[in-house]
C-alpha cells in the first residue's frame, strides 16, 4: 500500500499532507520567534531607564528590506498561480525574481552587518565616549620596528588589560569618523539628536580605556539585533535553497507529476510567506520603536 | 493541470495580479504609515509602540490572508493556527506578567 | 498524467505488478534496508535500540554518581582506573571529583530524558506501532522519518564526544541555569546547546509527521474516537513537542549566543565570576533562560509520562479482556493535560522570586492539571474492576504503572503548593517525586510496551520466566531505591550535592549533637548506603531483560500466529512482521479500539477490522 494524499487532498480534512506538515512547521516556527520576541521584550522593559537604543538602525535600508521581501513574496504566490493554470514559462519567470530579490534582501543585510561591526565605541581614560565609524589606526611593527597606518582593525576589542598588543603590532592610535559625548547614555537616543557634529577625531592609545565594536556583546539590543535577523537571514537562505532547488533540478517533477510539483510551490511559497511575516514585525521592532 | 481544479475554485492569473498589486499597496501604505508613527513627535512610549504594532498587525494580515490563502483555509488548519496563538500568548503574556510582578525591592 | 482512481484507497493502476508487499521499486540492500530505512517499523526499531543503548549508559553514570554520594572521594572500586585513564585528571586516583559529579549529573538528566525516554516512548514505539494501529502503509513523510532518527544519532554522538573533551561535558545540570552554565570554563555546555538543538529538531521532524500522519493517514473507518487511546496520547504528546521545544531551541540559540558571541541575555549587569566583575556588556535576565526553559520542561514532563500512559491503556484492555472503562474521558483528559502543561511552567521558580500574584495563578493551574492526571489514572483502576486479569509480564509492569505513577503524581501536589515548595524545593523529596514519575511509572510501562510488541516486531514471544525476575527484581529495588528519597528530602537534604550532603549539613550534626537546624541526622546520611545497594541490585535485575531481547529474537518460543495476544487493535491484524507498506490496502474499521468480551460474539475479542455481523474480516495483507 502506498502513501495516500500526497498530491490530492483527503476529503474529510480537506487538505493533501504536505500542507498539513507545512503548517505544522510552521507553527512551531512561530513559537521559536515566539520564544525570541519574548526575549526581546523582556530585554527591553528590564532594561535600566535611558538604556536602551533608539535609532541605531537605518530606516532606509529597513524600508527597502521589507518591500524587498514583499515583493518576493507576491511573486512566490504568483509563481505557483503560473503552476496552477499550467504556464510553466511564468513560474520560471516569476521563481527567478523571488530569487534575484532574496539574494538582494541578504545582500543589503550583509551591509548593515558591516556598517555595525566597523562602528566603534572607545570608552576614555577620562570617562568619556568616543563613537564612530573605524577609519584608520597607526601601529608599531615591533619586528621591523616602524609606524604603519592600517585600515581595519585587529580584532573586534582593546582593553587596557590585553595592552593594544597583537601579534607584535602595537597600537599607537585610532582614528574614527565620529564624535566624543560626555556620557554613553548620549550614544543611545539617537532619534532625538538631530544634529550631531560629526568629524574624524584620533584617539591616541594613551586615551584608550576600552574600545569595542558594535557586535552583538556590545550590548543588548545589538545581542537581539543580530539574533533575530541572524535567524531571520538564515530562513531566507534555507528558503532561497528550496526555491533555487525547485526552479533549477526539482522543476523536472512538472513533467511527470504536476500536480505534485504546483503542491510543492505552494508548500514553499507557504514557508516564504512566513519569513516575510517575520520580517513584517522585526521591522518596527528592531528599526523604528 | 488547470482542469483539475476548475471545478473547486478556478485559479485566473489576472485577478491573482490585481490581488497582488493590492496587496503590494497594501504593504506600501502600511510601512510608511509606520515609519510615520514613529517619527512623530514623542507622545508617550506606550502609545507609540501600541500604534506601530498595530499597523504591523494589519500589514501581517494582509500578507497572511492573502498571499497564504489565510482567509480561505481549511477547518483543520485554523484550529492549529488557535493552538499556536493561544500558547504564544501564554508564552509572552506569563512571562511578562511574572516579570512585573516582582516583590518591592528585589531586582532581577 | 496518471489517472488516479477518486476512492479509497488511491491504488495506482501499476500496483498490480507489483508482488507482495513489493511496494519498493527494487530489492533493498543492507544499507538501505537497516542503515538508511525510511520504512516506519525500521526506524522505529532503530530508535528503540538506541535509546535502550543511552538509557543503560544513563544509568551506569547514576551508579557512578551513587558510589561517590555513599562514599564521598573514595575510588570506585574496578572502574576507578578506567575513568581515570579515559577522563585523566578529574577522575584523579580514581575518585570522582565534584566537576566529574556534576559532569555526570548534567548528563544523566540529559541522556535520560531527551536521549533515552523521549526517543523510546515517543519515538520508538509511536513509529512502530501508531501507523499500523490507524492503518496506514507508513509516516507521512518517510525521509522527514529517517531525518529525524539521523539528527536524533548526531544529537546523541555530539552528547558523548563532550564527556572526552578537555574540562569534560556540561556542569551545569539538565536544566543549564544561567550565568552558571556561560561561566564555568568548560566547553561541554557549548557541545550540550549544540547536541541539544539537534534534539530539538529532530523531535520537532518527529512531531510534524505524527501530527500529519494522524491527521491524515487513518484507514477508512477510523474516526477519530475510534482511535486506540494510545494514538491519542501519541497525538497529543506530538503537539507538546511541537509548540514546547521551539522556545526551548531559542533559548538555546541564545545560550550559544552568550557563550559564544560573549552576549548577556542571560547574565545580569554587575555579575560576578570568580570575586571579580565579569567581562561582559550585562543587562541580561537569568530568569528568562528559567522561563523558556520551564516553558519546555513542565510540558516535557507529560511527553514522557502521555506514551506511556498510552501504552499502559492498551496492555490493561487486552490483559483484563474487558473494554476501558471511560474511553472518552481518557481522551478529553489526556486533552487537557496537553493543553494545561502550557501554563503550569513556574511552579517550577516558586523560590526565584516571584511575586504572590503570579505564584498563585500558577499554583492554581499546577492543582487544576492534576485532575485530569487523576481522572486517567482513575479510569485505568476502574478498568481493572472485575476484569478476568491475566497476569503476563507486559501486564505486570502495567499493573506496577498504576501505583508507582500514582505516588509519583501524589508528591507532585505539596510541590504545587507554594507554601510547602518552599520547604522542598531543590531537596531529594524533587528526585523522588520525579523519578517515580519517570522511573516506575514510565519506564516500567516503557518495559511493558517491549514485552507487549516484541512478538510483532520478531514472530518470537520473550521469556515469561526470565520476564518475571526481571519485573520482581525491577519493582523491589526501584522501591528500594526512590522511596527513602522522600524521607531524606524532607529532613532537608539537598540535591546535586557532589559529597551526599556530609560537608553540608551532616558535618555540623556530629560536631554538635542532633539538635542542630539543618543537620542531618546520621540514619539519614546511611541511607545513602542502602540506595547504593538497592541500585546496583536494579541494575544487575535489567541482565535478564537484556538477554531476553536479544535471546528471543532467535530462540524464543515461536509466537502463537499475528495476533498471540488476542488483541483488537489493527497492528494485531497484520503478517508478523509487518511487510514495507504494512497493508495491500486500507483496512476498512468497523468498530472502537476496545471491544472484548462482546456477549454473543465467538471468541472474546472483536478486532477493529471485523464487519458488523462477525463476517470474518476481508484479509488485509497477503503478504506472509
Ligand atoms: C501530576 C501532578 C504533578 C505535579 C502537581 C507536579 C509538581 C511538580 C513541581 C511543583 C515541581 C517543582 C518542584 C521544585 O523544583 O521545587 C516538580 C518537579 C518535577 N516534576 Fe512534577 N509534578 C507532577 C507530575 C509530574 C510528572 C507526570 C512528571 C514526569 C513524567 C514530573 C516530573 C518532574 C520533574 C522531572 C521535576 C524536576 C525538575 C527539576 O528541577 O529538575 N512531574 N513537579
Ligand atoms: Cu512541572
Amino acid at each position: 500500500m502506498e502513501i495516500p494524499y500526497t498530491s490530492k487532498p483527503r476529503p474529510d480534512t480537506g487538505v493533501y499532507n504536505a500542507k498539513i506538515g507545512i503548517w505544522l512547521f510552521l507553527a512551531s516556527e512561530v513559537m521559536l520567534f515566539g520564544g525570541l520576541f519574548s526575549a526581546y521584550v523582556l530585554l527591553r522593559v528590564g532594561a535600566a531607564p535611558g538604556e536602551w537604543p533608539h535609532g541605531w538602525l537605518n530606516v532606509g535600508l529597513g524600508t527597502l528590506n521589507t518591500l524587498i521581501l514583499a515583493l518576493s513574496a507576491i511573486t512566490t504566490l504568483l509563481a505557483w498561480v503560473a503552476c496552477k493554470v499550467g504556464q510553466f514559462g511564468k513560474f520560471k519567470f516569476f521563481h527567478a525574481c523571488t530569487l534575484a530579490l532574496a539574494l538582494t534582501f541578504l545582500c543589503v543585510k550583509m551591509y548593515e552587518y558591516h556598517d555595525k561591526w566597523i562602528h566603534y565605541e572607545i570608552k576614555l581614560v577620562d570617562g568619556k565616549f568616543a563613537d564612530g565609524h573605524f577609519e584608520g589606526a597607526v601601529y608599531v611593527d615591533k619586528a621591523a620596528n616602524k609606524e604603519l597606518e592600517e585600515h581595519s582593525f585587529r580584532g573586534m576589542a582593546f582593553s587596557e588589560v590585553s595592552g593594544g598588543v597583537t601579534n607584535n603590532y602595537e597600537l599607537v592610535s585610532v582614528t574614527l569618523e565620529g564624535r566624543i559625548v560626555a556620557d554613553e547614555k548620549d550614544l543611545m537616543d539617537l532619534r532625538a539628536q538631530k544634529h550631531i557634529e560629526h568629524g574624524k577625531v584620533t584617539i591616541e592609545r594613551s586615551q584608550i580605556k576600552h574600545m569595542e565594536n558594535y557586535g552583538p556583546w556590545h550590548n543588548t539590543f545589538l545581542a537581539i539585533y543580530f539574533t533575530l535577523t541572524g535567524l531571520h537571514a538564515l530562513h531566507i537562505l534555507g528558503g532561497s535553497i528550496v526555491i533555487g532547488y525547485l526552479w533549477g533540478p526539482g522543476r523536472k517533477m512538472w513533467k511527470k507529476d504536476p500536480e505534485r510539483f504546483t503542491n510543492r510551490i505552494e508548500v514553499s511559497g507557504l514557508f516564504w510567506h512566513f519569513v516575510d511575516l517575520v520580517w513584517i514585525f522585526l521591522f518596527p521592532v528592531l528599526y523604528l520603536m | 493541470m488547470s482542469q483539475l481544479h476548475q471545478v473547486e475554485h478556478p485559479v485566473e492569473f489576472k485577478s491573482y495580479l490585481r490581488r497582488c498589486l493590492y496587496v503590494f499597496i497594501a504593504v506600501l501604505c502600511t510601512t510608511s504609515l509606520m515609519i510615520g508613527a514613529s517619527f512623530l513627535p514623542n507622545y508617550g512610549w506606550t502609545a507609540k509602540v501600541a500604534m506601530i504594532l498595530a499597523v504591523a498587525c494589519v500589514n501581517a494580515f494582509v500578507v497572511a490572508g492573502y498571499l497564504m490563502h489565510l482567509l480561505s483555509e481549511k477547518k483543520m488548519i485554523y484550529t492549529l493556527l488557535g493552538f499556536t496563538i493561544f500558547f504564544f500568548a501564554g508564552l509572552m503574556g506569563l512571562t511578562i506578567w511574572a516579570m512585573h510582578d516582582m516583590p518591592a525591592g528585589s531586582s532581577h | 498524467m496518471e489517472k488516479l482512481v477518486q476512492q479509497f484507497p488511491p491504488h495506482r493502476e501499476d500496483d498490480a505488478h507489483h508482488g507482495h508487499g513489493g511496494h519498493g521499486h527494487h530489492e533493498p540492500g543492507f544499507w538501505e534496508k537497516y542503515i538508511f530505512s525510511t520504512d516506519h517499523k525500521t526506524i522505529g526499531i532503530q530508535y528503540g535500540l538506541t535509546a535502550l543503548m543511552f538509557m543503560l549508559f544513563g544509568f551506569g553514570l547514576m551508579i557512578l554518581m551513587r558510589w561517590q554520594i555513599a562514599h564521598p572521594g573514595v575510588p570506585v572500586p574496578f572502574i576507578g582506573p578506567l575513568l581515570e585513564k579515559v577522563l585523566g585528571s578529574v577522575a584523579a586516583h580514581g575518585a570522582i571529583s565534584p566537576e566529574l559529579y556534576n559532569s555526570f549529573g548534567a548528563m544523566h538528566g540529559t541522556i535520560m530524558v531527551f536521549l533515552g525516554i523521549v526517543p523510546l516512548a515517543f519515538a520508538a514505539f509511536g513509529n512502530y506501532v501508531v501507523p499500523l494501529m490507524i492503518g496506514a502503509p507508513d509516516m507521512t513523510f518517510p525521509r522527514v522519518n529517517m531525518a529525524s532518527y539521523q539528527a536524533y544519532f548526531v544529537g546523541g554522538l555530539i552528547m558523548l564526544v563532550s564527556f572526552f573533551i578537555p574540562g569534560g561535558a556540561a556542569q551545569a545540570g539538565w536544566t543549564s541555569y544561567s550565568p552558571l552554565a556561560t561561566t564555568i570554563p568548560t566547553n561541554g555546555q557549548l557541545f550540550w546547546i549544540i547536541g541539544m538543538v539537534f534534539l530539538i529538531s529532530s523531535s520537532l521532524l518527529g512531531a510534524v509527521n505524527f501530527i500529519a500522519t494522524i491527521i491524515q493517514l487513518r484507514a477508512p473507518g477510523m474516526t477519530w474516537m475510534r482511535l486506540p487511546f494510545f494514538v491519542w496520547a501519541q497525538f497529543v504528546t506530538a503537539f507538546i513537542l511541537l509548540l514546547a521545544f521551539p522556545p526551548l531551541e531559542a533559548a538555546a540559540v541564545m545560550q550559544l549566543m552568550d557563550n559564544v558571541a560573549h552576549t548577556s541575555f542571560f547574565l545580569p549587569t554587575g555579575l560576578a565570576v570568580g570575586g571579580q566583575l565579569a567581562n561582559v556588556s550585562g543587562g541580561g535576565s537569568p530568569l528568562l533562560w528559567q522561563h523558556l526553559f520551564w516553558f519546555l520542561g513542565h510540558p516535557e514532563v507529560y511527553v514522557l509520562i502521555l506514551p506511556a500512559m498510552g501504552i499502559v491503556c492498551e496492555i490493561l484492555a487486552n490483559n483484563t479482556r474487558k473494554p476501558i472503562w471511560g474511553y472518552k474521558s481518557l481522551v478529553y483528559a489526556a486533552l487537557a493535560v496537553g493543553f494545561l502543561s502550557f501554563i503550569v511552567w513556574a511552579h517550577h521558580m516558586y523560590l526565584t522570586g516571584m511575586g504572590t500574584k503570579i505564584s498563585t495563578f500558577f499554583q492554581a493551574t499546577t492543582m487544576i492539571i492534576s485532575i485530569p492526571s487523576v481522572i486517567i489514572l482513575t479510569c485505568f483502576f476502574i478498568s481493572l474492576w472485575g476484569g478476568s486479569i491475566r497476569f503476563t509480564t507486559p501486564m505486570l509492569f502495567a499493573l506496577a504503572f498504576l501505583p508507582m505513577f500514582g505516588i509519583g503524581g501524589l508528591t507532585g501536589l505539596p510541590l504545587g503548593f507554594n507554601v510547602s515548595d518552599v520547604h522542598l524545593h531543590d531537596t531529594y523529596y524533587i528526585i523522588a517525586h520525579f523519578h517515580y514519575v519517570v522511573a516506575p511509572g514510565t519506564i516500567f510501562a516503557l518495559f511493558a510496551g517491549v514485552y507487549y510488541w516484541y512478538p510483532k516486531m520478531t514472530g518470537r514471544m520473550m521469556n515469561e520466566f526470565w520476564g518475571r525476575v526481571h519485573f520482581w527484581g525491577s519493582f523491589v529495588f526501584m522501591n528500594i531505591v526512590f522511596m527513602p528519597m522522600f524521607a531524606q528530602g524532607m529532613a532537608g537534604m539537598l540535591r546535586r550535592m557532589a559529597d551526599g550532603g556530609a560537608n553540608y549539613s551532616a558535618a555540623v550534626n556530629s560536631k554538635a549533637g542532633a539538635e542542630v537546624v539543618g543537620g542531618l541526622s546520621n540514619n539519614m546520611m546511611s541511607l545513602h548506603t542502602g540506595i547504593l545497594w538497592g541500585a546496583m541490585c536494579l541494575g544487575i535485575a535489567q541482565i535478564p531483560f537484556i538477554i531476553n531481547v536479544f535471546w528471543s529474537i532467535k530462540h524464543g518460543e515461536k509466537a502463537k500466529g499475528d495476533n498471540p495476544w488476542d488483541a483488537t487493535t489493527l497492528e494485531w491484524q497484520t503478517p508478523t512482521p509487518p511487510p514495507h507498506g504494512n497493508f495491500d490496502h486500507a483496512p476498512q474499521v468497523y468498530r472502537g479500539p476496545y471491544e472484548y468480551s462482546v456477549p454473543g460474539h465467538a471468541t472474546d475479542f472483536t478486532p477493529q477490522n471485523e464487519p458488523e455481523g462477525g463476517a470474518t474480516p476481508k484479509p488485509i495483507s497477503t503478504a506472509h
